[in-house]
């Protein structure tokens, strides 16, 4: 396992003295020292996961285990900074040693295994909503039942579909996702130049989009639900931190200013969340606030939204320290086998989703069903990634052991 | 999202409701009624007022209302059993002096910047003392930008109010089956937004449909081809919005049912 884990590794943190001497004579970029698995990223992916998936079903009791209920920011943005992070780590890695062509070689391998994941996903999702069209004419939806529309015209939506540009309901991270990577080689190229230069660019983009309102169009009308124009911030704060940005922060991180404003607004978003679920708490909001603050937008990612996000990953590194002996007890062995496949178990997620509405449409049941269909999903995601995992152990082994290192697949990286 | 808020709200409300005395202004909690058209309180409490339908019940004059909306303002073959139909008899049984005129104005697909353009040449034509504007579906299952979206609607209210008109908007229907293939909560939250920002009332259709599937009043996910449970689930959201449009413009006390 160490052999193909090892491109994960290294502490952000607490490597810091040990590669401060090798960054001064290296290029702009630092890697961390190969050594164990960076435990961590996997678990919060796997968290992740698991979160997009109760969130993408109706809502049930598990939705209240989610932490978009608790504050702005929820699990997408946990999953499209680690992918930068880990991305950056695999690619990053591959550019130092192999180079330019060689990390974009492999970058594009990447994508296209992706892009193949997104088709099969709508293929699923053409099934699906062509059942519901034939089998369902309630006239008291026969305004909604118009989205069929497009079943009408198959051939135009199919290559829509293809070029990325028709994209239903729930299935908008992966395209997002294929458009960051597609960009990650430049990413790269640029960190390896000037690290906060590349960021600063990222920031720089990321406020013209606020002002110029730059966004990607849909298919047949609309815009990208994920505006990758703002979201490659995260991918690209992720790709940072990945490259020895984190340890520049390390200061930052650990002092306790940062802790208090942290938690300050953390607390102060979850009253605001509060007022959402308690209308009577509705009134204690001042107008102003109100006005000021909404609405707040996921497509753009707002920045309070950044903001929650940045404050959670500040408190998490401060009291999750890597070597926390809870990472390797078997409870948590669930959460990060997940986060280890993620493009599998992300792609398992949203075809169960989309399973989990079907059963809940066909049968009708209360609560129970519905808290029954989400751990039941949960462990079949558990389920898939441990085969996945037995498979790269013992099915294939031996098979191939060339190309190990640095690709994002074994690394479970990259997705 | 808003679904979700709205599920954690009634658990929430319920938790704080036993806690915490109702707040100030509120009716309070009466017993339970006979489903299926029991709508939680503080979904049809409004803090926003209706001046002018005040106005025009106080002085006996006639209650002239438009409503307008999109296909999910109908049934198609059914118009009498739609809830335009099923609130102007509700409002007529709570004002049996009053006259209570209704017209409905469908745009079948528009957009709701569509719609906000002939806004106020309907009002000059038909002098309405209240606009129901029905809003949403149309804008969500062409994702339309949200913040054009909000803009459409911010100018629409400001035009109405502008031609004299007291203003209620109407949101989304909530619709399970379609719920992989419509993203509402967008629309949801940008029509919330801009009825905080003109005071005007909102009646929170998709949260109420939602809380009577969640309560099994009615089986939304039901496949069956006949219009019967359209004609109930109308004929229900037609008197909450009574009861609606009664709490806001302050006239008496609400009837349950």
């Amino acid at each position: 396992m160490s052999s193909i884990a090892d491109p994960i590794a290294g502490s952000p943190v607490a490597d810091a003295k040990a590669e401060a001497k090798v960054a001064a004579a290296a290029p702009a970029i630092t890697l961390p020292a190969t050594g164990e698995r960076e435990l961590r990223l996997d678990l919060f992916r796997g968290l992740a996961l698991w979160l997009i998936f109760i969130d993408h079903l109706p809502t049930n009791l598990l939705t209240w285990l989610t932490i978009r209920n608790y504050g702005f920011s929820d699990a997408t943005e946990i999953f499209i900074f680690i992918s930068g992070y880990t991305a950056a780590f695999v690619y990053g890695r591959a550019m130092l040693e192999g180079g330019f062509v060689i990390a974009t070689a492999r970058i594009l391998r990447r994508v296209w295994q992706i892009y193949v994941a997104h088709v099969f996903l709508f293929t699923i999702f053409l099934a699906e909503i062509s059942y519901v069209a034939t089998s369902f004419e309630n006239p008291l939806y026969s305004e909604e039942m118009g989205i069929m529309d497009f079943l009408k015209q198959p051939d135009v939506t199919i290559v829509q579909a293809l070029l990325l540009r028709f994209r239903p309901v729930n299935m908008d991270v992966l395209p997002l996702y294929i458009v960051l990577m597609l960009f990650l080689p430049l990413i790269l190229w640029l960190m390896k130049w000037k690290p906060d230069v590349t960021l600063g660019l990222s920031v720089l983009l990321y406020a013209l989009t606020w002002q110029f309102d730059l966004y990607l169009s849909a298919y047949p009308n609309g815009f990208w639900a994920f505006n990758p124009f703002a979201w490659q911030l995260l991918f690209v704060f992720g790709a940072w931190c990945a490259l020895g940005g984190a340890r520049r922060m390390s200061r930052i991180l650990s002092s306790n200013i940062t802790m208090w404003i942290c938690i300050v607004y953390l607390v102060a978003a979850f009253f605001v969340t509060l007022t959402w679920y308690v209308p009577q708490l509705g009134h204690i909001m001042p107008k102003v606030i109100e006005q000021w603050m909404y609405p707040i937008n996921k497509t753009d990612l707002d920045v309070l939204r950044f903001a929650h996000f940045l404050a959670l990953a500040a408190l998490t590194v401060r009291f999750l320290p890597r070597d926390w002996p809870g990472l390797k007890s078997r409870w948590l062995r669930p959460l990060i086998l997940c986060g280890q496949h993620s493009l599998e178990i992300f792609c398992l997620g949203v075809f169960l989703a989309f399973a989990g509405h079907f059963v809940l449409a066909e049968v009708s049941g209360g609560a129970a069903l519905h808290a029954l269909i989400s751990v039941c999903g949960i462990l079949i995601m558990w389920g898939m990634a441990w085969i996945i995992s037995w498979y790269k152990h013992s099915a294939d082994k031996g098979a191939s052991k060339k190309g190990a290192t640095g690709n994002a697949d074994l690394a479970g990286g990259g997705a | 999202m808003k679904s979700a808020r709205t599920m954690l709200g009634l658990m929430l409300l319920a938790a704080t409701l036993a806690a915490a005395p109702a707040r100030a202004g509120d009716t309070p909690e009466p017993a339970p009624p006979a489903p299926p058209c029991d709508v939680p309180a503080y979904l049809l409490a409004s803090e926003s007022s209706l001046p002018k339908v005040t106005d025009a019940v106080k002085a006996n004059q006639p209650l002239n209302v438009l409503v307008v909306g999109s296909r999910s303002s109908t049934i198609p073959g059914n118009e009498a059993s739609a809830y335009p139909a099923t609130m102007q008899a509700a409002l007529k049984e709570a004002f049996p002096a009053a006259t209570i005129d209704l017209s409905v104005e469908l745009q079948a697909k528009s957009t709701a910047e569509e719609t906000a353009g002939t806004l106020v040449k309907l009002v000059e034509a038909k002098k309405p003392t209240l606009v129901i504007w029905q809003t949403g579906t149309v804008d969500a299952m062409r994702a339309i930008d949200p913040d054009d979206f909000r803009t459409a609607i911010n100018d629409g209210v400001v035009a109405l109010r502008g031609a004299g008109a007291d203003v209620v908007l109407v949101n989304l229907q909530y619709s399970p089956r379609t719920e992989t293939m419509i993203s509402a909560p967008p629309y949801l939250d940008n029509i919330k937004v801009v009825a905080q920002q003109h005071d005007v009332p909102l009646f929170d259709r998709f949260a109420i449909m939602k809380q009577w599937s969640d309560a099994g009043y009615f089986d939304l996910f039901s496949t069956a081809h006949g219009v019967d449970l359209a004609k109930k689930v109308h004929t229900c959201l037609g008197r909450a919005l009574a009861k609606f449009v009664i709490d806001a413009a302050h006239l008496g006390p609400v009837q349950q049912n």
